[in-house]
């Protein structure tokens, strides 16, 4: 059986030199300025001998702060790519009118919509939402670190496995062509037999390891790990939509792992699954991908309305209100967001019982949102509001997502769907809710919490600037497509014939113009504090006069969060400390028991991601040999005794008698 | 829970203490509950062969419990209640997505596949 064996084949598989878009200016353009930009970073790292620094105190360790920190720069990061997507479609389709073909022929356009939607949810908003849960949750409920430290960073670098795996796509072969949830026939290997889609699958499922992890280790962290006195009712808000968020991903992930295995078997081990022989069927993968994606709208937005939920409370000067209605309201929806997934394929062809069941929960479950959103407003009434940038975004998500919501009910409407199903009205709809919502809430968070994990607070102006730009582009981008989904055109289309529609196409491009501002805004605005961190320090660690824990600690907060485990009395514990006339405990330290950072999360994920890779190429050989390592690194890696370390007592004295100190300058 | 300070020696009181006896009972019903579907498969003990695959989806079904309870530990009160109510919600939502895709499906054919429904 040897004589046909091809050398190259076995090392390489299907990966030739034709993997690589020569022929593609735009790419192959992309590939310069990346690789001029890449080989800058690493000369400048070189230069000036960060490597080291890197290495050791941020891609190894397991502190959590640091951890929930490089999530939101990963999340950022992507933002960029995600967002040259969206404009390259908004110029394309401003174009391809009539004549005008645009300048994305349709293969590319096809890649470019997908990657946008995979991009914008796996490796945007979900990074974002996951460091911000991953930086506070532990100083919220006042504790030292997560429940497993180490998981956290190998959870992260999946995650950031499977971004890179998915960058990759970009210059070697090409990403898939099927839309962001990849649906069968048109992702089976016989409508889609190039890399695309396999780069599809095992990206997501390379990070599908770190979201799920993650959401264990979050999960127990919250469960097990709460100051004493922290009763379930005296947690902060954003606790617990984290805790209800955590849930949803530890119940809805492995479906999506599941669904995508047998999509994978299916292209693999030519079983049938979804195929339309052999007793396959399509509809199969279409009803469980959305037992998964449901949920998974609402994994995004809970910990978001947790972020609004602080926010309108500090900014009001006020507890928020009706607490307890906030947290029923979470959980009802916690329960309620599995019950509704068939709103997304109520064309399949169910009949009028099925249709209106889930008509009738999708419905139900704007109610509880309802309620959040008239907590904050009865928040607001009568409170002193200051109208920093964290409230404006917030505000502007009260308006922009309550329009979504309400878009989202007519969808849900099965007769109006089955007008306005996959038309441009869908579009405006998700994005109005996941802009409106997610992205809005994930910026006030950012600009909220920024000072504590830095030390200083974002610039105001540039803050705002951003805000507006944001605010006035997402409806210039977005309500010309509400207009055109409701005379009828569809999603995903890249050449129109009627040049009446050419307009509203022009007004989105413009809008997505302003978006790009607003971006950039943000972006100058990370600069310019910086270089003014001097003038915008906060010494106090309590800069907005906050009213949960994180705000008793320094800013950025000490390695071990809290020198003793506060103990808490009431909901809001650290406004009602400082009612108190808390004292902040000045001796009688003892040394702090601490994790050890580790090389093997970085590892681990990286020889995932060539597992990753030598599977799409068809690397056997590769992908065995690396299997192996794999499984060799991660036992290895139990043997390592040395995971743990003590900050001795006098250290924590220092660390603390330096705070006493800024304090009493303050 | 809440009580103690987090200091990492306390973590043993929460671990339930069990007994070589428990284990061994749990194996001999393991053991049962397996050998007897087999029993039914390999000895064409019942006439149809639905009513064996449902007799035996039931020995599944109990062996699942056995297990939870003799190998895993887990009742009523075991991690202050909530391995019972983290219990209860899997139950809920395995429920949903079986039921629920059954129906969807079933639905599905008898309006899309007349045909197939005969």
């Amino acid at each position: 059986m040897f004589e046909n064996l091809d050398l190259t084949k076995l090392i390489f598989g299907r990966l030739t030199w034709d993997a690589i878009p020569f022929h593609d200016p735009i790419i192959l353009g992309t590939f310069a300025v990346v690789a001029l930009g890449g080989i800058a970073l690493l000369a400048a790292l070189t230069r000036y001998k960060l490597w080291g620094y890197l290495w050791n105190e941020w891609f190894t360790t397991i502190d959590h702060k640091k951890i929930g920190i490089m999530y939101i720069i990963l999340g950022l990061v992507m933002l960029l790519r995600g967002f040259a997507d969206a404009i390259m479609m908004r110029l394309h389709q401003a174009m391809a009118f009539g004549d005008s073909t645009g300048y994305l022929p349709p293969h590319h356009y096809d890649q470019i919509f997908t990657a946008h939607g995979v991009i914008m949810i796996f490796f945007v908003a979900m990074p974002l939402v996951t460091g911000i849960m991953n930086y506070l949750i532990p100083l919220q409920i006042g504790t030292r670190d997560v429940a497993f430290p180490f998981l956290n960073n190998f959870s992260f670098w999946m995650t950031t496995g499977g971004a890179a795996l998915m960058m990759v796509s970009l210059f070697i072969g090409e990403f898939a062509k099927t839309g962001w949830l990849a649906y069968p026939p048109l992702s089976g290997i016989l409508q889609s037999p190039g890399v695309g889609v396999d780069y599809y699958i095992w990206a997501l499922q390379i990070a599908g390891v770190g979201t799920l992890l993650s959401g264990v280790n979050l999960l127990v962290t919250i469960v097990k790990m709460r100051a004493p006195g922290m009763s379930l009712m005296k947690m902060p808000v954003f606790t617990w939509t984290s805790l209800c968020t955590n849930i949803l991903i530890v119940a809805a992930f492995p479906v999506l792992t599941a669904v995508l295995g047998m999509l994978t078997m299916d292209r693999y081990l030519d079983t049938a699954f979804f195929t339309n022989d052999l007793g396959g069927n399509a509809m199969m993968y279409v009803n469980l991908i959305w037992i998964w994606g449901h949920p998974e709208v609402y994994i995004l937005i809970l910990p978001v309305f947790g972020i609004f939920s602080e926010i309108v409370a500090t900014y009001s000067r006020k507890p928020l209100f009706g607490y307890t209605s906030m947290v029923y309201a979470t959980v009802v929806i916690t329960v309620l967001s599995y019950l509704v997934w068939l709103h997304h394929f109520f064309t399949m062809g169910s009949g009028a019982s099925v249709n209106s069941f889930f008509g009738i929960t999708t419905m139900i479950i704007s109610i509880p949102t309802g309620a959040k959103i008239f907590n904050w407003l009865f928040t607001m009434f009568r409170g002193r509001i200051k109208f920093d940038v964290p409230m404006l975004w917030t505000l502007g998500f009260m308006v922009t997502f309550v329009i979504g919501g309400m878009t989202g009910v007519l969808l849900a409407v099965p007769p109006v769907d089955f007008v306005l199903h996959n038309s441009l009205f869908l579009i405006a709809h998700f994005h109005n809710v996941i802009i409106g919502g997610v992205l809005f809430g994930l910026f006030a968070g950012i600009t909220y919490w920024f000072p504590k994990a830095t030390g200083y607070k974002l610039d105001e102006f540039w803050g705002k600037l951003s805000f507006w730009f944001w605010l006035i582009g997402f409806y210039f981008a977005f309500m010309p497509l509400y207009v055109l989904g409701l005379m009828g055109v569809t999603r995903r289309v890249s050449h129109f014939e009627d040049q009446s529609l050419q307009i509203w196409f022009q007004i989105a491009a413009f809008g997505a113009v302003l978006i790009a501002v607003g971006i950039a805004a943000f972006a100058i605005q990370l600069i310019v504090s910086f270089r003014r961190r001097e003038a915008l320090v906060d010494e106090t660690g309590d800069p907005w006069d906050g009213r949960t824990l994180e705000w008793s600690t320094s800013s950025p907060p000490p390695p071990y969060n809290f020198a003793f485990t506060p103990r808490v009395h009431d909901l809001d514990a650290w406004w009602q400390m400082k009612q108190h006339g808390f004292q902040r405990p000045e001796s009688g330290f003892i040394p702090i028991h601490m994790p050890k950072g580790t090389w093997a999360g970085i590892v681990l994920s990286g020889i995932s991601v060539v597992i990753g890779f030598a599977l799409i190429w068809h690397m056997w050989l590769v992908a065995g040999v690396s299997f192996v390592a794999l499984i060799g690194t991660a036992i290895y890696h139990t043997f390592n005794y040395d995971r743990d370390y003590y900050i001795p007592a006098e250290e924590v004295e220092r660390i603390e008698a330096e705070r006493t100190r800024v304090l009493a300058n303050v | 829970m809440s009580e103690h300070t987090h200091d990492h020696d306390h973590h043993d009181a929460d671990i339930p203490h069990v007994s070589l006896k428990e284990y061994a009972t749990g194996f001999v019903l393991a053991v049962i509950l397996t050998v007897i579907p087999f029993w039914l498969v390999m000895g064409d003990v019942l006439e149809s062969s639905t009513t064996t695959v449902m007799v035996i989806l039931g020995f599944a079904l109990v062996q699942i419990v056995v297990h939870m309870v003799f190998f895993l530990h887990m009742n009523f009160h075991s991690e202050g209640g909530w391995n019972m109510l983290a219990l209860i919600f899997t139950l809920i939502l395995v429920f949903i997505t079986l039921a629920g895709s059954l129906w969807v499906m079933h639905n599905l054919n008898v309006n899309m596949m007349p045909g197939m429904m005969d």
